[in-house]
């Protein structure tokens, strides 16, 4: 007979993953939702400035689902959502793994709009469910412009960004005070930061996009897609330019996904981080406290 | 010379910047998702030993500081050097007063030190902490006046000035911390011990 030894903390954290898995599907089954599945290697990872794969025998593995979630899109889904591991190379800290569980859903028709209200209901309804910080998550978010946060800290968004300070400035004196007391959407992003964002309609300087933020934590980032192919390629040429520019990998440019784009309805869609949601949930600042295997 | 990026800057690490060497004493990796990686460290410099707080970002190089440590034995004293033996090559190493700063007061005979060398020169020198000196000179003690931490100045045989509790008198052993220089507690003299 083998030997079995029990450890509360890892059947703790077991509990409890498996329990926000579950309301999760339960959240998106109730309002219609289609579970995909995409490929984990892919031959042509999204172009981002700041984003590396990992390399996987001849092949990436994905970084995030959203070309082939767009594909599906493209071919007439309307809901659908996914939940699996991304990987993402030499991110790894106190709030970061190489290897991560994301969550991204995407709403047709819709915009980043419809996308946060959703988001709002489904934060509420995996606080009810795990029965942790309830009153938290019920209070009404705070709505924030990207340049009224740094104006309130006493810094320009503009200024930042020309002297190279944007991450900088935005990681060490903006966001440790996001979502102190209720969750915080950041919006209105630089069109230069958009990357599969469309622009803001009516306002073609700023990106459709915005990120949640609960105790000083990014947990989810979000657009009002890009459906212009032509706009697309561009910013995935300048984007493949930036990265040969440093000397890093420049992945070969996705033409199924490129040639479905004309078919992409509009819509907004998002990618979550759900073990950032579980550090939320828990108010805790350390990935290690929500992962089954910490030490991976 | 030896690069590596920013992706490979950890606690402990030492590095060159500007052509002077410095320690990585913390460090913290921060990122958003869509934008670049920054690194805050806490830097200190290994020549003046000063610490500061440095952010870079990806795409950063750096040069690895030439750094060696050697064990060595205290030889010598001739006027203001300092002569040392490398255990390892049974090499000479001379130090000047100066370069030991403060130090030279707290050599004994063999003692076993530590030199960290920067591009074959030495920049930092670690003594044994404790350090064993006569009081060569110590005004006699007060009578009655017990009142806690009340101390007198004293000397060591190279002038070393401590501050000493008011019961020691001149030819009194004591022990002394060599990171501070500071008095420790008396200390039976080690003459003594031996003839016995």
């Amino acid at each position: 007979m083998t030997s079995r030894r029990s450890n509360p903390e890892s059947l703790r954290v077991l509990q409890l993953r498996s329990r926000l898995l579950g309301a999760l599907r339960a959240f998106f089954a109730s309002r219609e939702f289609l579970e995909a599945e995409t490929p984990l290697r892919l031959a042509t990872p999204a172009l981002e400035d700041h984003i590396d794969a990992i390399p996987a025998a001849g092949r990436w593995l994905r970084t995030s689902p959203e070309l082939h979630l767009k594909r599906l899109l493209a071919a007439g889904a309307s809901r659908i959502y996914q939940i699996g591991p991304c990987f993402r190379l030499g991110e790894r800290s106190e709030r970061h793994r190489e290897e991560f569980t994301m969550l991204e859903w995407y709403e047709a028709p819709g915009d980043s709009l419809t996308v946060m209200a959703t988001t709002i209901d489904l934060i509420r309804a995996c606080s009810q469910a795990l029965g942790k910080r309830r009153d938290y998550f019920a209070r009404d978010p705070e709505i924030l412009p990207l340049a009224d946060a740094f104006r309130r800290h006493g810094l320009d968004l503009d200024a930042a960004i020309a002297a190279g300070r944007f991450e900088e400035e935005l990681c060490f004196r903006i966001e440790p005070h996001l979502g102190l007391s209720r969750p915080c959407f950041i919006t209105d992003y630089p069109a230069s930061m958009a990357a599969l964002a469309r622009r803001k309609p009516g306002f073609p300087h700023l990106a459709e996009r915005w990120e949640l933020y609960v105790d000083g934590l990014e947990l989810a980032n979000a657009y009002g897609e890009l459906t212009d192919p032509v706009e697309q390629r561009a910013r995935f040429l300048a984007t493949a330019e930036l990265r040969r520019a440093a000397g890093r990998v420049v992945y070969p440019l996705d033409e199924d996904f490129l040639a479905s784009l004309a078919n992409l309805p509009p819509c907004g869609g998002i990618a979550f981080g759900i073990d950032r949601l579980l550090m939320a949930l828990l108010g805790t600042q350390e990935i290690s406290d929500v992962l089954s295997f910490p030490e991976e | 010379m030896a690069t590596f990026g920013v992706e490979d800057l950890k606690k402990g690490l030492r590095l060159k910047i500007d052509g002077k060497p410095y320690l990585i004493t913390e460090f913290e990796f921060k990122k958003p998702g869509k934008g670049q990686a920054v690194y805050r460290c806490r830097v200190k410099d290994l020549i003046t030993g000063n610490t500061f707080e440095k952010v870079w970002r990806s795409g950063d190089n750096f040069e690895t500081a030439d750094l060696e440590s050697l064990t060595v034995n205290y030889s010598y004293e001739n006027g203001d050097d300092f002569a040392f033996i490398d255990q390892n090559s049974s090499e000479e190493i001379v130090l000047t007063r100066k370069q030991l700063e403060d130090k030279w007061h707290f050599l004994t005979d063999d003692a076993e030190c530590e030199l960290l060398l920067f591009e074959g020169k030495v920049i930092d020198v670690t003594l044994p902490t404790w350090f064993y000196a006569e009081l060569t000179t110590c005004e006699p003690g007060v009578r009655g006046d017990t009142a806690n931490n009340v101390t007198k100045p004293a000397f060591t045989k190279t002038g070393w000035e401590i501050r000493v509790p008011l019961f020691l008198n001149q030819g009194d052993w004591v022990k002394i911390d060599t990171r501070t220089g500071e008095y420790v507690e008396r200390v039976a003299n080690p003459n003594d011990i031996k003839k016995k």
